[in-house]
């Protein structure tokens, strides 16, 4: 029963979608409140429609509900009740349902929070919201319905991929999603401009925030994936440049570049096309990636149930939302005005570089991923686009963006002083050199690339710090005024200096994978192996039973200098019903490095496989986007969000008459 | 002018996009299939130890003749899905069809023969994969189409459907028959 | 995460078990050993779809290891082991794709892109302060300085 109740929520929820979509585009074009205002009532329905369902299918799978197809293919009963809960979205239907509630779930923020927006606006956002859902509801409930029952209700259910068997699906999938179709918003902000044909300093104000508020859920859940495969995989690999994760990259590129260009014309008035254009083709390039892992056009690791028809739906649904906006953008964006100039040196022409940096950046990815099935379709050889490649084309490109963002936020705007703000950067300048030589010295003059990176973060951390320092005139001032001027100072600011930061921390991390060790061998209980200074001692191996698996539990003593300095259990288990084997590694993160410990497979004289890694610096890489994603939710919190909008566009408006004649 | 067509360029770049996705997802194209890198090239050397008797399976013995090679197993489960197409092929289509076992357990395959017939007319066993890996296998079933001169001219990954051999196999066969 | 979910989708039959590279499979010496690493990194494993064959856990992963680490100690070059599998698997088995007119668009697009980009971003600014350049009067910029002050503030 509360199945069947879910999918009528799920077609009352279209049904209102419908209504979303049309009513309030019609109020806006022939000004009538009335109807315009039926955009913020459907949104705020449609989102407790598609949480009960949402919830109605995570019912079906906790009572384990097995006359449902979706609970069938996907649960069983000794599945823990964890798994039973996240296992909702560890398969098509279910993630398409997650999207589709990620997606009411910003149309009623929307709906909730603009209200100081012009009626005509949000009609017109909340209406092109309403597209997006009836397109996506009509694609779960046509081709891809989780409610479906079984004629023959069996036993038990097929149970979940072991591999998912992880808290990692409670969390990334959740963050992943929410940032994917939080850029939707954005997406209708500048659509509704389009359609207005008005772009300003305020519109800008009122798309910032949503965007700045998917990219930190976009980050924070691209992080836990990589996180997720450092730890599950066996070996400690935490990137692969596979076209899934492209897929999730590609919009944070494209979401990066668009928060900062939205600055530009927020604070003076020019680049408003091309943020209007970002802002498209950052939920574009989601939407991109959301018919990259379903259609099973390309292939990849993190594979989705392949069905043609469904790949022909998601195309349809890009052609009518890229394509429609596209060409709004084709027609409409020449007439907007572009406002005011400025010098190539700048603080202006900092973010232009670092836009088209990014935006590059984003392509590279975009025609590697894609350009195997280019070849595949034009008829060439089957050929493999793999790391390297993006090594050799994608990280040249994210040097100057490194080197950029200290030098950037100390430039002023319309013309800076580029040869001031290095001289006010020696200290950062100093940095850089300084890790650069002591890595040479400590590595023996190792790998110089990652030296090279490590430096590159070191320039980037200082040149942030310098730059708040600078702010609140650190050292210039008594430091009681220092700290008066670091409380006044705008959140926004703080959260630049975060964010940067965490940027440079995840830099030095990725840089670091360079000086890992590695010690892979046949280990006899007892016996010990050697690790970088650390001695490994496999102690015992026992049978454990877990709830729908058995596990091979290790004991392993790390000794540093005969000092007990950690003792770890990596395990193997063995999933009956699946018939198959995960390995669970244990890993000590410490903040200098990690200790990484996998037991592998035992040989015929009770000896085991150990892998055991090093690795310096590593947690950097997550922590580092943690911090990012801390700073942009710091310039979240800064209230000229929210008071004083109105006064503040004034005043911008005053300033641009000013400087345009 | 040229502003104008600026602003036409995104659409234009998603309108090949979407062309391209379009051809990617025609039904008959699978991304996991692989085109051999061997066609029309000599066909690797291989003398492999007969599964029946006491003899030896090798390309020199194959010479002169246009021969199908199937690499299968007793472990693999698609190969018991084009077995009885092997048998017709065999029986009723007289084509020379060798087979190699593939990392299989001698026992393992002469049973899996017993139980379902033997369509071969040898089997050389592979029990290392060593030439299965010079032909470029990746995954069994595969079958190789061999022509008079020793060339592959064909690979056919996964099991055998009737349509291919309709429509690509026996056709090849009688073409290369007649030269 | 997903990692073999692909090789389930194949109607093919793969063997399969033990987990990237394996202690047994290693060269005893390290110099060859390194080598053979540094090439496997870079060598696909065919049924486990954009993973390594040195990450991989597959079985015929397992089999190319084994048989590049024999070209190596019989002495082959980098180029020549590589050849070796590339030979009978194509280009495809190739991380790196090889630079070759196929390829002219992937290798020298993203570099092609910037240029054209910068050059645009150039030429806009040309003709965009062609069109507009009328210097402010002393009175436009002190009352725009004025401004820029107190939006400071």
């Amino acid at each position: 029963m509360i199945v069947e109740l879910g999918h009528f929520a799920l077609i009352l929820a279209f049904c209102v979608a419908v209504c979303q979509a049309i009513v309030p585009l019609l109020g806006a074009w022939r000004r009538h409140y009335g109807w315009m205002s039926v955009g913020r009532s459907a949104a705020l329905v449609q989102f407790p429609l598609v949480a009960f369902a949402m919830a109605a299918l995570m019912y079906a799978y906790i009572v384990s509900d097995f006359s449902v197809i979706n609970v069938i293919q996907n649960s069983h009963t000794d599945k823990p009740l964890l798994y039973k809960i996240t296992g909702v979205w560890g398969n098509h239907e279910g993630s398409m349902l997650l999207w589709v509630f990620m997606l009411a779930l910003c149309g009623g923020a929307v709906a909730l929070f603009s209200g100081n927006l012009p009626p005509a606006l949000q009609a017109r956002v909340l209406s092109v919201q309403g597209m997006i859902g009836v397109g996506f509801l009509a694609f779960i409930l046509l081709t891809s319905n989780p409610f479906l029952r079984a004629v023959m209700p069996p036993e038990n259910g097929n149970g979940l991929n072991p591999i998912l068997q992880d808290p990692g699906l409670a969390f990334h999938p959740p963050f992943l999603y929410l940032g994917y179709v939080g850029f939707s918003v954005s997406f209708a902000f500048a659509v509704a401009a389009l359609i207005d044909g008005r772009v300003d300093a305020a519109w800008a104000r009122w798309v910032r925030p949503w965007a700045l508020a998917s990219w930190c859920a976009l980050t924070v859940g691209i992080a836990m994936g990589s996180w997720w495969a450092y730890y599950t995989l066996g070996w400690g690999g935490w990137w692969f440049w596979d076209p899934v994760e492209n897929a999730s990259f590609m919009p944070w590129l494209a979401g990066t570049a668009l928060i900062h260009s939205a600055i530009v014309v927020e604070k003076r008035d020019a680049l408003k096309s091309w943020t209007i254009l970002l802002a498209i083709i950052t939920f574009s390039l989601s939407l991109v990636g959301t018919f990259l892992v379903r259609s099973g056009v390309l292939t990849s690791v993190h594979a989705f149930a392949v069905d043609p028809s469904r790949g022909m739906f998601i195309l349809l649904l890009l052609v009518a939302s890229i394509g429609g906006s596209l060409t709004l953008y084709a027609v409409r964006a020449p007439s907007l005005q572009s406002g005011g100039l400025f010098a190539p040196v700048s603080r202006e022409g900092a973010l232009v570089l670092n836009n088209l940096l990014l935006a590059t950046g984003a392509a590279t990815v975009l025609l590697g991923t894609l350009y195997p099935l280019f070849i595949d379709v034009i008829g060439g050889d089957k050929l493999t686009v793999g790391p390297p490649f993006f090594n050799k084309t994608f990280v040249p490109l994210m040097v100057p963006v490194l080197a950029a963002v200290a030098a950037g936020p100390l430039l002023a705007w319309k013309r800076g002083d580029l040869l001031g703000a290095l001289q006010r950067l020696w200290l950062a300048f100093a940095a850089a050199i300084l890790v650069a030589v002591a890595g040479l010295y400590l590595t023996s003059g190792g790998p110089v690339l990652a030296i090279l990176g490590l430096g590159l973060a070191a320039w980037t951390a200082l040149g942030a710090l310098v730059e708040w320092a600078e702010r609140i005139k650190l050292f210039r001032v008594k430091p009681g005024d220092s700290w008066k001027r670091a409380v006044h100072l705008p959140r926004a600011a703080h959260g630049m200096t975060l964010a940067h930061l965490g940027l440079a921390i995840s830099v030095a991390g990725i840089a670091a994978t360079a000086f890992e060790r590695e010690q892979l061998s046949v280990v006899r209980i007892g016996d010990s192996i050697q690790l970088a200074e650390f001695t490994v001692t496999l102690d015992k191996v026992e049978r454990q039973p877990g709830p729908n698996f058995v596990a091979d539990d290790a004991t392993v003593t790390v000794r540093r200098n005969g000092v007990i300095e950690a003792v770890m259990h990596p395990q193997r288990r063995f999933f009956e019903l699946q018939q198959q084997t995960t390995t669970e590694t244990a890993i000590r993160t410490s903040l200098l490095a990690d200790l990484y410990i996998a037991l592998g497979e035992p040989d015929q004289n009770g000896g085991w496989t150990i892998r055991a890694y090093w690795k310096p610096l590593i947690s950097w890489i997550w922590f580092g986007a943690l911090v990012m994603a801390f700073g942009g939710m710091v310039s979240l919190s800064d209230r000229r969000w929210r008071v004083g909008v109105a006064a503040r566009a004034r005043m911008n408006a005053k300033l641009q008459a000013a400087a345009g004649d | 002018m040229l502003r104008k067509v600026a602003y036409l360029l995104p659409v234009l770049v998603f309108a090949a996009l979407a062309a391209y996705f379009a051809l990617g997802l025609r039904p008959d194209r699978d991304p996991h299939l692989l085109p051999s890198a061997l066609i029309d090239k000599p066909s690797p050397d291989f003398t492999l130890p007969e599964l029946n008797g006491d003899g030896k399976l090798s390309l020199a013995g194959l010479h002169g003749q246009v021969v199908v090679v199937n690499f299968f197993a007793s472990w693999c489960v698609p190969c018991r899905v084009e077995h009885p197409l092997l048998m017709r092929l065999a029986e009723q289509e007289h084509i020379a069809l060798y087979g190699i076992a593939y990392k299989d357990n001698v026992q393992d395959t002469r049973r899996i023969l017993t139980q379902l017939g033997d369509p071969y007319r040898s089997i050389g066993v592979d029990r290392d994969g060593r030439t299965g890996f010079d032909y470029g296998v990746y995954g069994v079933p595969e079958t190789y189409v061999i022509d008079k001169n020793g060339r592959i001219r064909k690979r056919f990954v996964g099991p055998l459907a009737a349509d291919a051999v309709n429509n690509e196999l026996l056709p090849l066969l009688q073409e290369l028959n007649k030269s | 995460m997903k990692r073999f979910a692909a090789a389930l989708l194949l109607a093919l039959s793969f063997a399969g078990g033990a987990s990237a590279v394996e202690p047994t499979e290693r060269l005893s010496d390290p110099a060859l050993e390194s080598r053979a690493r540094a090439i496997s990194q870079g060598l696909r494993c065919l049924v486990c779809q954009n993973e390594s064959i040195d990450e991989s856990g597959a079985d015929l992963a397992h089999d190319v290891r084994v048989l590049l680490r024999e070209r190596i100690a019989a002495g082959d070059s980098d180029d020549k082991a590589t050849a070796f599998i590339v030979s009978r698997y194509g280009d495809f088995v190739l991380l790196n794709p090889p630079v070759k007119p196929a390829t002219y668009v992937l290798w020298f697009g993203p570099p092609a892109l910037l240029v054209i980009a910068m050059g645009g971003l150039i030429l806009g600014r040309r003709r965009r302060a062609a069109a507009q350049e009328v210097p402010l009067s002393a009175d436009e910029r002190q009352a725009l300085a004025r401004l820029m002050q107190e939006s400071e503030q």
